[in-house]
């Protein structure tokens, strides 16, 4: 191996295990601060920071998928966080049938919205939704089916670059404005909300806060594993070669829209659960989630973070988001123009992100 | 098991995309290769127009089993067309392509061309910049290329002695570790040959295999593609004309889409059709 090439590797490997490191810091920190440390201690940890910080974990799995797709693959999707509010409506729909008879209205059948609208029976879509593990299943199952149909046409008819970031982007907004119509029964304009209790535990009490951290710490972690296990394997490589010479993978022997598909599938799922760890943390799921300017922004946190790495996408999604938490709060009118600023500066100034960023400074430090 | 490949058998078959869209998501294991009657490959009367222009006219070409051919012709006289229409990259107008006997190779895609033993090496060297020399070699190892196989798929010695081996044919053994990307362009060359030993073809297209290489490597080039004849069947697209006559045996001059002349390098160099179309002057 040449020097370069080590170094390449070497780098890979510590971003990965100061990945597992932090990830672990922060599963045993949190809790601690939060539950052992008393209230009115400088130390405490508020539940609704642990929350927060739940949520930027959950848009971390988000990231790894596109950086799964994009990074590894080179497929810009623009629409994944189609994705992210399918898994988030399927987990909706649970929450939503948990309620039982303490809605507004307290019917034991319908979600209060279905009562508003004079319904007189749930539709046959929501039928199963009662149950815990049907919800899991459809949380894989509602994001894998569309990226599978989707992918499918997309990729067979050779669809490619530019063009498929347009359509995934008007994938996305056709989401948006079908699930904005009453008449399909998913909470139209309001979403889904008002959630009582995942499971049978009080969504709003610190301990389930906590599990839900904890889980979401869990899938972030396993979600991490198996994207460096797949781009570790010789699929992961071959999935690359199609990234950088498709045509030539071709004539190789590899059905180039089999791999694109196969990928697409996985990140697809894995959106769906971030999508489904993030709605009982935050508590609503709406159609909002569906808009074109979210997948967009996915795509900013990867390649601020850096992207073909996996953990420069978690860096880019936490870094991204805590920037967006701090400005919304301070200054809520100059964001946009934040975001749009650190987009370009990245674009222009550090192709490599803050990943790439990090190693060049550590580079010229070596040599100086 | 492959997900899309059952998937796609829920559709009815007249609902189905035309086979060459279509099936690429289907395995498909191509009969195997039947040189009964000695010859690898038949192009017969094959054409193709791109905006009215025909690159190939009613081409008709037989190659023998083992043979080591060179094609050769001023430029668009349709040579690249002819190996894209091999590969599956380009579809004809009308004409067949027979790969043996029995596989016809207009109803194929590129990888199931390319898995039914049609290997390619392109003019420009394409070789994955960002893959080491080794997994550049892995990539394009002859086997099982579905997508589940791939995700857990580990080398087994054999396969690990077989990468050496044509290491050591390519000579690249000392740079198996080194990105593709910052080798020379005569060794881009000599890994994409050995990318195309990998694969185990029974057909070897070579396009241009010495452009840009040194009188050494060039010479190095020469007694590999000749070794290669005999176990494969090998032909040759190349302007150089000394490397031309060091290795062919028999030549094909294309001119404007067809057959102009074939022979060995001696007749056809003296017949005088090619010499006003392809070599312009008599030579002196």
């Amino acid at each position: 191996m040449t020097f370069m090439e080590r170094l390449l590797a070497w780098r890979n490997e510590r971003g990965a295990f100061g990945f597992y490191a932090v990830l672990l810091a922060t599963a045993v920190l949190v809790p601690l601060l939060n539950l052992a440390v008393p209230e009115g201690s400088p130390l405490h940890m508020s539940t609704y920071t642990v929350t927060l910080v739940g949520k930027y974990m959950s848009y971390a799995i988000l990231a790894v998928a596109v950086d799964l797709i994009w990074g590894y693959c080179g497929i810009l999707s623009l629409g994944h966080s189609a994705f992210f509010a399918l898994g988030g409506y399927a987990m909706g729909m649970y929450l939503m049938r948990q309620i039982g008879t303490r809605g507004v209205y307290g019917n034991a059948e319908l979600p209060d919205f279905m009562v508003f609208l004079n319904w007189s029976e749930l539709p046959w879509y929501w039928q199963g939704f009662d149950m815990f593990w049907f919800a899991a299943i459809m949380v894989l199952l509602a994001p894998g089916l569309l990226a599978y149909v989707f992918g499918w046409l997309a990729f067979r008819s050779r669809v490619t670059g530019v063009y498929l970031s347009i359509i995934t982007q008007a994938l996305t907004y056709a989401l948006l404005l079908a699930f904005f119509r009453n008449e399909m029964g998913f909470g139209g304009n309001n979403g889904l909300t008002d959630f009582k209790e995942i499971l049978g535990f009080d969504l709003k009490a610190p301990g389930t806060r906590m599990a839900l951290f904890l889980a979401t710490a869990l899938a972030l972690g396993v979600a991490f594993a198996a994207g460096r296990m797949i781009t570790g394997s010789r699929l992961g490589r071959v999935v690359q070669a199609v990234r950088d010479a498709e045509s030539r993978t071709r004539f190789i022997g590899y059905r180039v829209e089999s791999y694109k598909l196969w990928l697409f599938v996985f990140s697809a799922m894995l959106a769906g659960v971030a999508g489904a760890l993030y709605v009982p943390q935050v508590g609503i799921i709406n159609p909002g989630e569906f808009s074109p300017i979210n997948s967009i922004e996915v795509v900013i946190w990867v390649a601020v973070g850096g992207r073909g790495t996996l953990y420069g996408a978690v860096l880019g999604a936490v870094v991204v988001n805590y920037a967006k938490t701090w400005f919304t709060t301070v200054l809520p009118d100059i964001w946009l123009y934040a975001l749009g600023t650190l987009f370009v500066v990245v674009t222009l100034f550090l192709p490599q992100g803050l990943v790439g960023l990090i190693s060049k400074l550590k580079l010229r430090r070596g040599a100086a | 098991m492959n997900v899309p490949h059952a998937f796609s058998r829920l559709i009815p078959a007249r609902l189905r995309p035309s086979p060459r869209s279509g099936d690429v998501f289907e395995r498909h294991n191509p009969p195997g290769l039947d040189l009964s009657h000695n010859t690898v490959l038949y192009l017969e009367d094959i054409t193709v127009s791109f905006d009215g222009f025909r690159a190939l006219n009613k081409l008709t070409l037989y190659v023998e089993a083992g043979e080591l051919r060179c094609i050769i012709g001023p430029n668009g006289a349709g040579k690249t067309t002819m190996m894209d229409v091999i590969t599956g990259k380009t579809r004809p107008d009308s004409g067949t392509a027979w790969f043996g006997q029995t596989i016809d190779l207009l109803g194929m895609s590129e990888p199931q061309i390319a898995q039914a033993g049609i290997g390619r090496k392109f003019q420009k060297p394409t070789v994955f910049e960002q893959h080491t020399v080794f997994q550049n070699l892995e990539l394009a190892m002859a086997g099982d290329k579905s997508v589940w196989k791939m995700l857990f798929a580990k080398l087994s010695p054999a396969q690990l002695l077989r990468i050496d081996e044509v290491l050591e044919t390519i000579g690249l053994k000392e740079h198996r570790g080194a990105l593709a990307g910052v080798l020379s362009h005569g060794q881009k060359q000599w890994l994409e040959i050995g990318m195309l030993l990998m694969q185990e073809p029974q057909l070897l297209l070579v396009d241009e295999p010495v452009a840009g290489m040194t009188p050494q490597e060039t010479e190095r080039t020469a007694e590999l593609l000749l070794s290669l004849a005999g176990k494969h069947s090998v032909v040759v697209v190349e302007h150089d004309m000394d490397f031309v006559r060091s290795i062919a045996r028999q030549v094909t001059v294309l001119h404007e889409g067809s057959v102009l002349a074939e022979g060995s390098i001696d007749e056809v160099q003296n017949d005088p059709r090619v010499v006003e179309v392809y070599l312009g002057e008599p030579r002196c």
